[in-house]
């Protein structure tokens, strides 16, 4: 019965196709089959969305039941089930005119159909293609109306929505192969039955994503079409099927991105949630925090310490709660530093927007973690970390340096800023958007931190010090840092450098200062050769903490120009450090050092002043905070005598009470 | 099994309640209510002097017709009580001393918590609770 009036509407529709088209594509010539078939279809996808018995979804209710339009939804539904890549629906779906209209007129369906069977027989997705004759498309569906939508049940997790629908895969976490990410694509069409999530978990991941791709665009090199293409069929599937639809979709996007960047970032692991392992900067990075809470790494945090950490992070308490519960295996009350490294991690996935996990993944579990990151070794971390990005390579010194600032006062605005003006994974970089709200007290000294000068950073830091050391006890830990596209983290990190010289004097038994880091890879140069010169340098370093720290300096003192003359430098940078380790150890393996000794020298005297500045600020801001400490005596002195007066008055009011 | 598992602070106010949804619920709420009386008799009975010894299972508080309540007390006056279906006759005193052994260490988990305020309701519970009233359903 739906023949005939599918014929009638096949007549219909074919009139239409035929004439209708003026600046749409070219009419299409349909044969008695393909009319046939095509006008079922059509019909099913519109009847679907407008006529489907209460099970339709929301933005089939906009088409109005006049209109011949075919709802996204379902068409999505029968493109998908047609088993081409997503490149080619998108592609499809553009030439056929339904992102330019914004809706699948009869025209724009049929020509779809058409370039979809196309595509099936192995033609290029053109306009021409349509021309000749092509058997009918293949789709592979279930044949209910009301369930069209609904496709392979297995496939569509009901109806979850993103996050959810994460979750609904075998772990909560799943490899994004690229099947994955074609059913990533099937499941915008089970978005608009759910209500879309909160949003602010969608702004959150959206940041992360972006920072994602910004951080990645250069590296990956497998994901880009994909991304590209998902995008715009996500678009305009946005477009067609209005609000509810839009939101949930890119969601998506951004998710299916971040997770398959997550699948790069990670890719030997052998389990499958990736997000919920930790990389080695992060490690590295948790385990300085733990530090800055607990000097001894083979103890415990205990639990109200933690408790004033993790609250800085800005969570809600629930969630805070429910995230020890996850991390503290032993129930004591206390963190390890594994658990310890669990908790953060889970912290930061939170922030990240991934929804906490049921239990505590493999991979953050205590014995995992102890067995998997023993005592952290600097130097094979540092060369971990040496084939990743830019900013990963800076994360270490960051560390190094944090490792050796912990207690300092003066040393605290340092991290803050070396964090904020950072280029980091993106993962990192959302903690920075949330939890430097507490550091608002730095919104300029960050800038500042920025400019390429010494001079004026160590001004903004003694500036922000003082406020640092009031509020020392409720400062955010220093965040992971954010990516930003200017590389100005380098000045941070100078700072830090040129602040240690202050603070080995004062803690020279805590910790060996950091061995010399080491430079990013320079296209110019060779990584082996940088690789080999740093690897006898890193040894040599930890034992020669004078010797390396002025190496350090000027390897580090270097970085605060732009990039390009970073790379420069660095020659010049390996050239020092080998020069100044070597002379004072024994010879050097290293062939490959270039520059000569005056840089070094203008570098060392800029450093010196640098340095003598720096101390002049310590000092005074030490002096600042004296005075402020004497104050605040005064005022406790006369609190209690108020207190002390008020107590004598009380005295003598009381008999007459009693009586 | 256990019908009925309420955790009550020493302010005699509920932490945590969870029944078996199948009647009424206010009916347990009112039972577990009831029974803080008795549990606060078993507490004075002992003695100032006991509380040393004081035991904390505290055994059957009272029978009903359908159910039987039984009582335990933590050293800190946070009592656990617990509604048991009467018609499950196979359910020892032993089997109950246990079941209230869990519910004490995690409640204690819960406290070494430092998000946990104490005398917030107590939302981790409900993993535990749930595997203990359907263990022997």
């Amino acid at each position: 019965m739906e023949a005939a009036a599918a014929a009638a509407a096949a007549a219909a529709a074919a009139a239409a196709a035929g004439g209708g088209c003026g600046s749409g594509p070219p009419p299409l010539l349909l044969s008695e089959g393909e009319q046939q078939c095509y006008s079922e279809l059509f019909a099913r996808c519109a009847g679907a969305a407008g006529g489907g018995p209460g099970s339709g979804p929301p933005e089939a209710a906009r088409v109005a039941p006049g209109t011949a339009t075919a709802a996204a939804g379902p068409v999505a539904d029968l493109f998908r089930a047609s088993q081409l890549p997503a490149e080619t629906l998108h592609q499809i779906t553009e030439l056929c005119g339904a992102k330019r209209v914004g809706y699948f007129g009869p025209t724009q369906f049929y020509i779809a159909l058409k370039l979809i069977a196309a595509a099936q027989s192995g033609l290029p997705v053109r306009i021409e293609s349509i021309k000749c004759e092509l058997p009918l498309p293949r789709f592979m569906m279930s044949k209910n109306d009301g369930e069209i939508r609904f496709g392979n049940p297995a496939e569509l997790h009901g109806t979850k929505v993103q996050i959810p629908y994460l979750t609904t895969e075998k772990n909560s976490f799943k490899r994004m192969d690229d099947e994955d990410k074609q059913q990533e694509t099937q499941s915008p069409t089970m978005s608009p039955l759910a209500s879309p999530p909160s949003s602010p978990p969608h702004y959150q991941r959206v940041p992360l994503s972006h920072g994602y791709s910004k951080l990645r665009s250069s590296a990956e090199q497998m994901h880009p079409a994909p991304y590209e293409a998902r995008q715009p069929l996500v678009q305009p599937e946005g477009s067609s099927s209005g609000g509810p639809g839009t939101k949930p979709l890119r969601h998506q996007a951004s998710l299916i991105r971040s997770f398959s960047v997550e699948r790069e970032l990670q890719d030997n692991s052998s389990y499958p949630d990736e997000p919920w392992r930790i990389t080695e900067e992060q490690r590295e990075y948790y385990v300085n925090q733990f530090r800055s809470l607990q000097p001894d790494p083979s103890s415990f945090i205990s639990g109200s310490v933690a408790k004033n950490f993790f609250t800085k992070s800005k969570l809600s308490i629930p969630e805070l709660s429910y995230i020890w519960e996850l991390s503290d295996a032993d129930c004591d009350g206390a963190l390890t530093l594994p658990e310890f490294c669990a908790a953060f991690h889970l912290i930061v996935a939170r922030k990240n927007g991934y929804p906490l996990p049921e239990g505590l993944p493999p991979t953050l579990q205590p014995e995992y973690l102890q067995a998997a990151f023993p005592k952290p070794k600097w130097d094979c971390q540092l060369f971990d970390s040496y084939s990743e990005s830019l900013p990963a390579n800076q994360q270490p010194r960051d560390l190094n340096r944090m490792e050796t600032s912990v207690k300092d006062m003066a040393d605290l605005p340092v991290p803050n800023q070396d964090v904020t003006s950072d280029d980091k994974q993106a993962l990192k970089s959302t903690i920075n958007e949330a939890l430097p709200k507490d550091v608002s007290e730095d919104p300029a000294t960050p800038k500042d931190s920025n400019s390429l000068k010494a001079r004026p950073r160590s001004r903004s830091y003694s500036s922000t010090s003082i406020e640092e050391a009031m509020k020392r006890g409720e400062d955010p830990p220093t965040p992971p840092p954010r990516p930003q596209k200017t590389h100005s983290r380098a000045s941070s990190l100078d700072l830090n450098k040129v602040f240690q010289p202050s603070v080995p004097a004062t803690k020279s038994g805590l910790l060996p200062p950091p061995p010399a880091l080491p430079p990013r890879p320079c296209p110019s140069q060779s990584e082996q050769v940088s690789e080999a010169e740093l690897l006898p340098q890193l040894s040599r370093a930890p034992s020669q903490a004078a010797e390396s720290s002025p190496a350090k300096k000027d390897v580090l003192y270097s970085q605060p120009p732009s990039k390009p003359i970073r790379r420069k430098f660095r020659p010049e940078n390996q050239a020092t450090e080998n020069q100044e380790p070597s002379t004072a150890a024994s010879g050097p393996a290293s062939a490959a050092t270039m520059k000569p000794h005056p840089t070094v020298q203008k570098q060392s005297s800029k450093q010196k002043k640098a340095i003598q500045t720096a101390i002049r600020k310590n000092k005074e801001a030490n002096a600042v905070l004296a005075r402020l400490n004497s104050e605040l005596q005064q005022q406790l002195k006369e609190v209690h005598q108020e207190r002390i007066a008020l107590e004598n008055q009380l005295e003598q009011l009381r008999p007459v009470t009693v009586l | 099994m256990a019908v009925c598992i309420a955790v009550i602070a020493k302010e005699n106010y509920p932490l945590y309640i969870r029944s078996t949804p199948t009647e009424n619920e206010l009916k347990f709420h009112y039972m577990v209510h009831t029974s803080l009386d008795v549990v606060d008799e078993k507490i004075s009975a002992m003695g100032k002097a006991l509380v040393d010894q004081r035991e904390l299972y505290l055994g059957l508080l009272y029978p009903t017709e359908d159910y039987k309540v039984y009582g335990y007390v933590t050293n800190s006056k946070v009592k656990f009580v617990m509604v048991v279906d009467s018609s499950n006759t196979a359910l020892r005193d032993n089997e109950i001393r246990s079941m209230f052994r869990k519910l004490h260490n995690s409640y204690t988990d819960v406290m070494c918590n430092p998000f946990y305020n104490p005398g917030d309701r107590i939302q981790a519970f409900d993993n535990m609770v749930t595997s203990m009233m359907i263990q022997v359903c």
